[in-house]
């Protein structure tokens, strides 16, 4: 399955707001990650948002999911 | 209120939000732009967010410390460029006891820092870099990346 993945930060500055990402079906977290290392799509500290929120990288991913990649965050 | 907008952060608005007769103590917290860090002058800055999600963030930082300190919280970020000495963040709690307010108000700005989906973007003379947590990464073009 291809899965869209929105960028942000440093990340978005490289790379746009979004990649299409090519996954296996029922791919969890953990393997999105280390896909997106392998593409030069991740950063140290980043952390993985699935539906708007913190995912753990034993979390399934499915097709409709709302995918971001969280570099370390600067508000405040 | 549970807030990220580009105008102007009125903190006397936020505390008004809270007032209420069963507070005896509001904290209130403002996060302002510094025009230097160590030797690295800033001129402005922009904040960008992943909105949907920092909001959801927020309010769930709001709901906990809600639940935690038995408080009525407020949590308001600007978003877009900011000059410094403007206020980029607003935390603010009210409590029957001070010391609830002030811990409830220092979860919020704590967590805000370590977990809500907004970067900072810092212009200078030297150029660009955007902030990730506490390292910098340059940035090529100096064109403001988007939200």
């Amino acid at each position: 399955m291809t899965v869209p993945v929105l960028l942000f930060a440093s990340l978005r500055s490289k790379h746009g707001d979004c990649v299409p990402v090519e996954l296996p079906a029922d791919a969890t977290v953990g393997v999105l990650k280390s896909v997106l290392r392998s593409q030069g799509l991740w950063v140290d500290g980043a952390r993985v948002a699935v539906n708007r929120a913190f995912a753990t990288d034993e979390h399934t991913i499915e097709q409709r999911d709302e995918v971001a990649v969280i570099p370390p965050v600067s508000g405040g | 209120m549970i807030r990220l907008q580009p105008e102007p952060i009125d903190p006397e608005l936020i505390r008004r939000s809270l007032e209420g007769t069963d507070a005896g103590g509001v904290a209130l917290f403002c996060g302002e732009v510094r025009a230097v860090t160590g030797e690295v002058r800033t001129e402005r800055v922009v904040y960008t967010a992943y909105e949907p999600m920092a909001l959801a963030e927020m309010e769930r930082l709001a709901k906990e410390a809600a639940e935690r300190w038995n408080a009525r919280v407020a949590l308001v970020h600007r978003l877009g460029e900011l000059r410094p000495g403007d206020i980029a963040v607003v935390t603010a709690a009210a409590c029957a006891h001070r010391a609830e307010a002030f811990g409830a108000c220092r979860f919020l700005i704590e967590r805000l820092k370590a977990d809500v989906p907004i970067w900072k973007q810092e212009f200078g003379p030297d150029g660009s870099v955007i902030r990730e947590g506490e390292r910098t990464v340059e940035v090529e073009n100096a064109d403001e990346v988007g939200g």
